[in-house]
């Protein structure tokens, strides 16, 4: 057992850390939010430039054959800097699929444009009724002679309104939870009958609701017809970088908060000696420190095959990241007071960023029903 | 990043879990797994059994018993024990004193009592807390003068944990009252069979005796006992409570508890089902499982740590493992007594030494007692708000 970076993955890391202290700064990042894409064209050309958009494919391939580890070093980093470019929806999820549904043509043909910062991706698979339950899908795809005719509508598609390309889940077959018949197809945007409403969202990133009325694509856009097993797998990995994601922005967090309690004078004195709010900032690092444990942990079990123990090990980590989270948000804001409160102050856009990271693909309490219902994690020994 | 374990260390792991469910006798681990006090007589077989083995003082410098292992190992040593539910070795003996002679003590003081102290052929209490003194430890008053050859005590200790098993106290006592509080203190070594000293009992309020007052009145202690140099005791003192800081995390006794509690929730019904299958309780259960595996890997990174770490230099995250394991131990006795339901209530202490029938089913009555004498483990060693008040200064430089 060894926690230390190998040296390839600690060169990673320096890098990605640099970008963001660098180049990442609040008012940096403001500049970034202003621009119509929702992010900084230029920023996302030096992550292209940098190598990260290959992360997760082959050298073959254009990119560097990193996995769930490497992936939590990038975005523990973007956490710090509450990145905004789209790297969760083109690397992690459009790369994740891609990589684990894509023909090796198919793969081979899209993963370097990719990797090249030419093709952006996004996942359009929730729906307004499906919750958390990733087998409801109510979208159709028809066949009709070489096509497939889509219908359906994909909810808070996250930067879907940039991304050059979208994979979109419809039933090909069976009930609305029915495990078996989803399809996975990857669909040009600008298709007939594809309307796409892009929003900025509550942590100043960016997503589209998506309607497929009648929308007729290739048969050959159809990667899966049974993408279920794959969805969850991605979706797992998916949850395990959000989770480095929400470490990163609890530790800036952490640390405005310290570094406002030694400054903050009230009483004639720093409000960080005060007892009562040395004992917050104790328990606000506890929280931080366990999430990180938990975020190593998905990130080590991200790559499970088997998928009960992969997912409870996911579904715990969600569970901790997601009170984690809240428990550090809510006392950073507090312990900071008013200054907290106002939109010019970096700390709320922390608070932002994590409250909808427990949001997506599972709250706390939904991966706790999981964990629960799948027996724990501790067992007798044999 | 490599989280799995090497090879080496599954043969190390597997080797360790079959010694301690064959090695030690299921009569004590039974014990230690529903919570039954253990006799004297346990606690010094089982010791001497590890003893045998070379695996009772591991965290001792070799020379004296201690074992060169890499923090991998003794991480799965303390685990396997645990999970085994076997005694940890009378921890006055190996992780307070032991350790406090080895680094401190004389050759002859060494010679004299590591040994002895190793294969419980001493059994030692612990002298540090007095009646005005208890997380202001350092203001403590029980005095020892110096006469000629001799220190004479007077005095009070106050919490002394199973001070009526004790052949020795290792103490805490003024040699300098002009002194400031932490520099007129030192570490002195005390046969119980003195005369002058008192040990009375305190019923904790579980109705078990674990604590002790300890009263000093004109105790005669020869001056050769001191440990180190006299008026610095309050260093070895600081050596001896920051020396243990990834077994106190407990993780392994509270996986053996949850499956314990899952075992016995099999057992018990609520409504037409077993409790077990109650999705209420399986998600309390699994609220505290995420908090343990996170424990769980947070001592990992410690341990992992420490290799790298500068001797003293200490790694922030394992401030933690004191508070959320204490924590999580308490959480788990409230679960086990939810699990056992109304056969918490019987007292079943007063029965014990006659042969009356054990009301209820056999694990319930120590359910209740052991959720109640739990409380003990924010208190003690350092309460949890003493805990939180030395993370706020060291590790956040509030």
């Amino acid at each position: 057992m060894d926690f230390d970076l190998s040296e390839d993955q600690r060169l990673l890391k320096d890098s990605v850390d640099r970008l963001v202290a660098d180049q990442y700064q609040f008012e940096q990042r403001k500049k970034y939010m202003r621009e119509p894409a929702g992010y900084s064209a230029a920023m996302w050309d030096q992550i292209t430039e940098m190598g990260l958009l290959g992360l997760p494919f082959e050298e073959t391939l254009g990119g560097f054959g990193g996995g769930p580890v490497e992936t939590a070093i990038v975005m523990d980093a973007f956490g710090r800097g509450l990145v905004l470019e789209p790297y969760f929806a083109t690397v992690v999820l459009g790369g994740g699929l891609l990589r684990r549904a894509a023909s090796a043509s198919m793969l081979g043909a899209l993963a370097p444009k990719v990797a090249a910062g030419k093709l952006k991706l996004a996942f359009g698979h929730v729906e307004r009724q499906s919750r958390y339950n990733l087998a409801d899908v109510s979208t159709t795809a028809r066949r009709d002679g070489s096509n497939y005719v889509l219908d359906g509508a994909k909810s808070v598609v996250i930067h879907g309104d940039t991304a050059d390309k979208i994979f979109i889940t419809a039933r090909l077959s069976g009930e609305r939870r029915a495990a078996g018949g989803i399809g996975l197809f990857l669909i040009d945007p600008a298709t007939a009958g594809v309307t796409r409403r892009g929003y900025p969202t509550q942590d100043g990133q960016r997503a589209a609701e998506i309607t497929l009325t009648n929308a007729r694509v290739s048969a050959d856009d159809l990667i899966s017809d049974n993408a279920l097993p794959v969805i969850e797998h991605v979706i797992d990995e998916a949850i395990a970088a959000l989770c480095a994601e929400a470490v990163g922005a609890m530790q800036s967090m952490q640390d405005l908060t310290l570094e406002y309690l030694k400054t903050r004078k009230q009483f004639g004195r720093a409000i960080g000696s005060f007892q009562v709010l040395q004992h917050r900032s104790v328990d606000m690092l506890v929280a931080v420190e366990q999430a990180r444990s938990m975020a190593l942990f998905a990130a080590v079990m991200a790559g499970e095959e088997n998928p009960i123990e992969r997912r409870k090990a996911i579904s715990a980590a969600k569970v901790q990241i997601g009170r984690s989270a809240k428990h550090v948000g809510q006392e950073a804001i507090q312990l900071h007071g008013g200054i907290g409160m106002t939109n010019e102050y970096a700390v709320g856009h922390y608070f932002k960023r994590v409250t909808m990271i427990d949001q997506l693909y599972g709250d706390a309490d939904t991966h706790l029903s999981y964990l629960a219902a799948h027996g724990g994690l501790f067992g007798k020994v044999a | 990043m490599d989280l799995n374990f090497t090879p080496e260390e599954i043969a190390f792991r597997d080797e360790a879990r079959h010694f301690f469910r064959t090695a030690i006798p299921q009569s004590i681990r039974d014990k230690v797994a529903e919570g039954e006090g253990l006799t004297r007589d346990d606690m010094i077989n089982a010791q001497r059994i590890l003893n045998a083995k070379g695996w009772c003082t591991v965290n001792w410098p070799v020379e004296w018993g201690g074992k060169d292992w890499t923090s991998v190992q003794v991480y799965l040593y303390q685990d396997e024990m645990q999970q085994a539910n076997c005694p940890t070795p009378i921890a006055f003996n190996v992780s307070m004193v032991g350790p406090v002679i080895a680094q401190f003590g004389s050759q002859e003081i060494k010679e004299r009592f590591l040994p002895a102290t190793a294969n419980a052929d001493i059994f030692w209490c612990q002298g540090f807390s007095e009646p005005g003194s208890g997380s202001d430890l350092a203001s403590l008053r029980t005095k020892a003068e110096k006469k000629g050859d001799k220190y004479i005590v007077n005095g009070q200790k106050i919490w002394t944990t199973l001070a009526q098993y004790a052949d020795w106290i290792f103490c805490l006592v003024r040699t300098d009252p002009a002194a400031k509080a932490q520099e007129g203190i030192s570490f002195l070594l005390i046969d119980m069979k003195t005369p002058g000293i008192t040990v009375r009992p305190i019923i904790t309020i579980d109705g078990g005796r674990e604590v002790n007052e300890v009263f000093f009145d004109n105790v005669e202690v020869p001056a050769e006992n001191l440990v180190g140099q006299e008026n610095k005791g309050w260093d070895y003192a600081k050596f001896l409570l920051g020396n243990e800081r990834t077994g106190i995390a407990r993780v392994g006794a509270s996986k053996a508890k949850i499956a314990r509690i899952k075992e016995l929730a099999a057992l018990e019904f609520s409504g037409e089902r077993p409790l077990i299958e109650s999705p209420r309780f399986q998600e309390k259960l699994a609220a505290v499982e995420v908090e343990l595996k996170a424990l769980e890997m947070t001592q990992l990174r410690v341990v992992s740590d420490e290799r790298k770490l500068a001797k003293g230099r200490q790694n922030p995250a394992s401030s933690i493992l004191k508070l959320k394991g204490s924590v999580i131990q308490q959480q788990l006795t409230d679960l086990l007594m939810e699990v056992v339901g109304p056969y918490v209530m019987p007292y079943q202490r007063d029965f014990e030494g006659n042969n009356e029938p054990i009301i209820g089913p056999d694990y319930a009555s120590e359910a209740a007692p052991m959720y109640f004498n739990y409380r003990k483990v924010s208190i003690y060693g350092g309460s949890n708000e003493i805990q939180r008040n030395i993370i706020a200064k060291a590790i956040l430089g509030l």
